[in-house]
């Protein structure tokens, strides 16, 4: 009897941990982002106001929260700036995202039909380049890309051009980059589900008379809709915040709003406003978090 | 067109599978098949004639070769030399999804994305049969294995053998030739497995479907069987009636796979001519009924099932004791093991040898009961017993 609550308060602590890590780290800073979304820009430091001072007394703090106002926010909504790179970023994740789907599903597939022994070898593989910084392999890719870089050197030696072609500073470098980048956060999660689809369902379809192709799409591709969710949404949702790969390899003329936050932020000082772009693309990102939630639930709720 | 015309006039409207088979031909041929897997010879120059309208089991240890036998007649193995032929046809190169065979999977493999009905639809579908027919089929095959009410389910919402069912409505649906089935009641408890059995057996004398039922379970096999192949290393060791199997098995090997069964080996003995005597070195002189097939060797193996070794207390023997060719020994009873319906001895004799003996417990009150270290002659005639060349 006394056993028994011996073992459940620390079970229930442990609960209760992942929670407090994210209130901590997550919701509390996110709680003075949203404060600072609403304050004005002064140049001082920090370059807002108003700034909360506890020893100020009550009266100031009651003060201090009147001062609070939207109109970072509209100016979002209004200037052009801010929503061409919301679109930008939207447009560039989505693309992104459908090449790597196109990419990374059948490397998943062909991973998940190798024998067991090959498997292990072939995830290996997937994960090697994480073993090398990240900022390094992007810097290799503008010596690949440059001027006189690797890719131009091998184009002019088999003459397929007869000059240098321009790569670097344009989108198709940066969907080359997030493309290199993201692949194993696509390949893994699909080769997760491919790889516990068991085989005798395959044989089961084309026993009772599909075709290999048609056993693919009546089968296998719909078994494995989770881990292509999985897939899209780890893809999807960081690359709409990227910062460094645009910056690096894709032109300046147009911007996502990584770079735009990033530009607010430690260029013009902004605090308020580049808080304000923070929490309308967080609230840009949790639309397709509750889509997919929503339909992992319905599944579930299927199965019962 | 008129292919697949003709391919959906089989699998809609036959009422039941009559193929059109000669009385002489058998349903399906499998000759002189092997395949290897690198070294190993799974199945080894393996002929058999399967009649149409048969249930035939194959029956044989893990690693016999049953399986890969029937993966190769549903088309997921290919042969490496022999023919298959099915209604005069060879299929042994023709792929899975083009062959009128259906199998049932040993663990179902149902689709877990489609509800009970779609499962049971999928095959029907493919052979592009028209909607209304797949519904009537549909329900049909649901009413035929009893699911009624569950046609919206999903497989993993169902019990273990309800996903039997499913399985088996499944793969009956397209009403093949020629129904396989891996281990199909392996996942099953005891209880259900046994009545499932009878179930399968109603179903095809009802369909008269040809099966083939692969099986490590004797019983299950000798059960519902109307014939049995018994596979050891990639060949049939025998094909009988489940009774052949049992009372005149072909070799020592079959003797000791199917049931339990006591061996003597010994040196066959010039003697009369309707017996034969066997002078065995556990149990002196053994009479035996002499084989249809005259013995040519003289090394053989008198064998004999437990429940056919009677036991009887010393004394004044019953008057069968006092013909002079009954088989009798001595020995003392050193273990006994009550099972409800009958009681297993176990009989030392003086020679050192171990005797089994089973014996019905027909009365409710234990008249007939040995005990433990009680001296006792273990009896049987030479009818009972068979004669195996080693």
């Amino acid at each position: 009897m006394s056993g028994r609550r011996i073992f459940t308060r620390p079970a229930r602590l442990a609960a209760i941990a992942p929670y407090l890590w994210i209130a901590l780290f997550f919701l509390v800073p996110f709680i003075f982002v949203v404060k600072i979304s609403l304050s004005q820009t002064v140049i001082a430091q920090p370059p807002y106001v108003p700034v909360f001072d506890l020893s100020a007394g009550a009266g100031v703090i009651k003060a201090a929260f009147a001062a609070l106002s939207l109109d970072n926010f509209k100016l979002l909504v209004t200037d052009d700036l801010y929503v061409l790179s919301y679109l930008r970023s939207l447009v560039v994740a989505a693309v992104s995202t459908s090449i790597l789907l196109l990419i990374g599903y059948p490397i998943a597939y062909g991973m998940a039909r190798l024998p067991q022994r090959w498997q292990s070898v072939a995830m290996m593989l997937v994960i090697v380049p994480f073993w090398t910084s990240f900022l390094i392999r992007i810097y290799a890719w503008i010596n690949i890309l440059q001027h006189d870089g690797l890719l131009n050197q091998i184009l002019l030696a088999l003459h397929l051009v007869s000059a240098p072609v321009v790569w670097l500073s344009t989108d198709s470098a940066m969907y080359l980059g997030i493309v290199y980048s993201y692949l194993p956060f696509m390949i893994l999660p699909l080769y997760a589900t491919l790889a516990k689809i068991e085989p005798a369902l395959l044989e089961a379809a084309g026993d009772l008379g599909s075709s290999p192709r048609q056993a693919f799409w009546l089968v296998t591709f719909p078994l494995s809709l989770p881990g292509v969710g999985a897939g899209v949404l780890l893809c999807f949702i960081p690359i709409i915040g990227e910062f460094v790969i645009p910056d690096l390899l894709a032109g300046s003329d147009s911007l996502m709003i990584g770079q735009t936050l990033w530009l607010e932020f430690f260029t013009n000082k902004d605090w308020p406003v580049a808080s304000a772009a923070a929490v309308v693309l967080l609230l840009v990102l949790l639309a397709p978090l509750l889509l997919y939630d929503r339909l992992q639930r319905r599944q579930l709720e299927g199965a019962q | 067109m008129n292919e697949e015309a003709a391919k959906i006039a089989t699998i809609a409207d036959s009422p039941k599978p009559e193929p059109q088979v000669a009385a002489d031909r058998p349903l399906l041929r499998i000759d002189a098949v092997a395949k290897k897997f690198g070294g190993f010879r799974a199945v080894d120059k393996l002929s058999l004639d399967i009649r149409a309208g048969e249930f035939f089991a194959l029956l044989g240890p893990s690693g016999c070769g049953k399986t890969t036998l029937l993966r190769m007649l549903a088309g997921f193995e290919t042969p490496d030399e022999g023919h298959i032929l099915l209604d005069g046809k060879d299929i042994a190169q023709v792929l899975p999804h083009q062959r009128p065979v259906n199998m049932m999977f040993q663990n179902y493999a149902l689709f877990p994305h489609l509800s009970v009905r779609d499962n049971i639809a999928f095959g029907l579908k493919r052979a592009g049969m028209p909607r209304p027919q797949i519904a009537t089929r549909v329900a049909e095959m649901v009413a035929l294995v009893k699911l009624e009410g569950l046609e919206r389910r999903r497989p993993d919402q169902l019990s273990g053998g309800q996903k039997q069912r499913v399985a088996l409505a499944r793969s009956l649906a397209r009403r093949p030739q020629v129904l396989l089935l891996d281990e199909p009641l392996a996942a099953l408890d005891k209880k259900l497995r046994e009545s499932t059995q009878l179930e399968l057996m109603e179903l095809q004398r009802r369909l008269g479907m040809t099966f083939i039922i692969v099986t490590h379970d004797q019983e299950e096999a000798m059960t519902v069987a109307s014939r049995i192949g018994v596979m050891d290393a990639g060949r049939l060791e025998q094909v009988a009636t489940p009774r052949e199997l049992y009372e005149a098995p072909a070799s020592r090997w079959i003797a000791e796979f199917v049931g339990e069964v006591n061996l003597f080996e010994g040196q066959v003995q010039p003697h009369e001519s309707h017996r034969l005597a066997v002078a065995t070195r556990d149990a002196g002189t053994v009479f035996a009924a002499q084989p249809r097939q005259p013995v040519t060797k003289t090394n053989v193996c008198v064998a004999i099932r437990p429940e056919k070794v009677k036991l009887s207390r010393r004394g004044p023997a019953p008057d069968a004791l006092n013909t002079p060719a009954i088989n009798r020994m001595e020995g003392v009873v050193t273990d006994v093991g009550y099972l409800g319906g009958f009681t297993t001895y176990k009989v030392k004799l003086d020679s050192g040898a171990v005797v089994r003996s089973s014996m019905a417990n027909t009365a409710r009150l234990d008249l007939d009961a040995y005990s433990v270290g009680q001296r006792v002659v273990a009896w049987f005639t030479p009818d009972d017993c068979v004669v195996l060349e080693q």
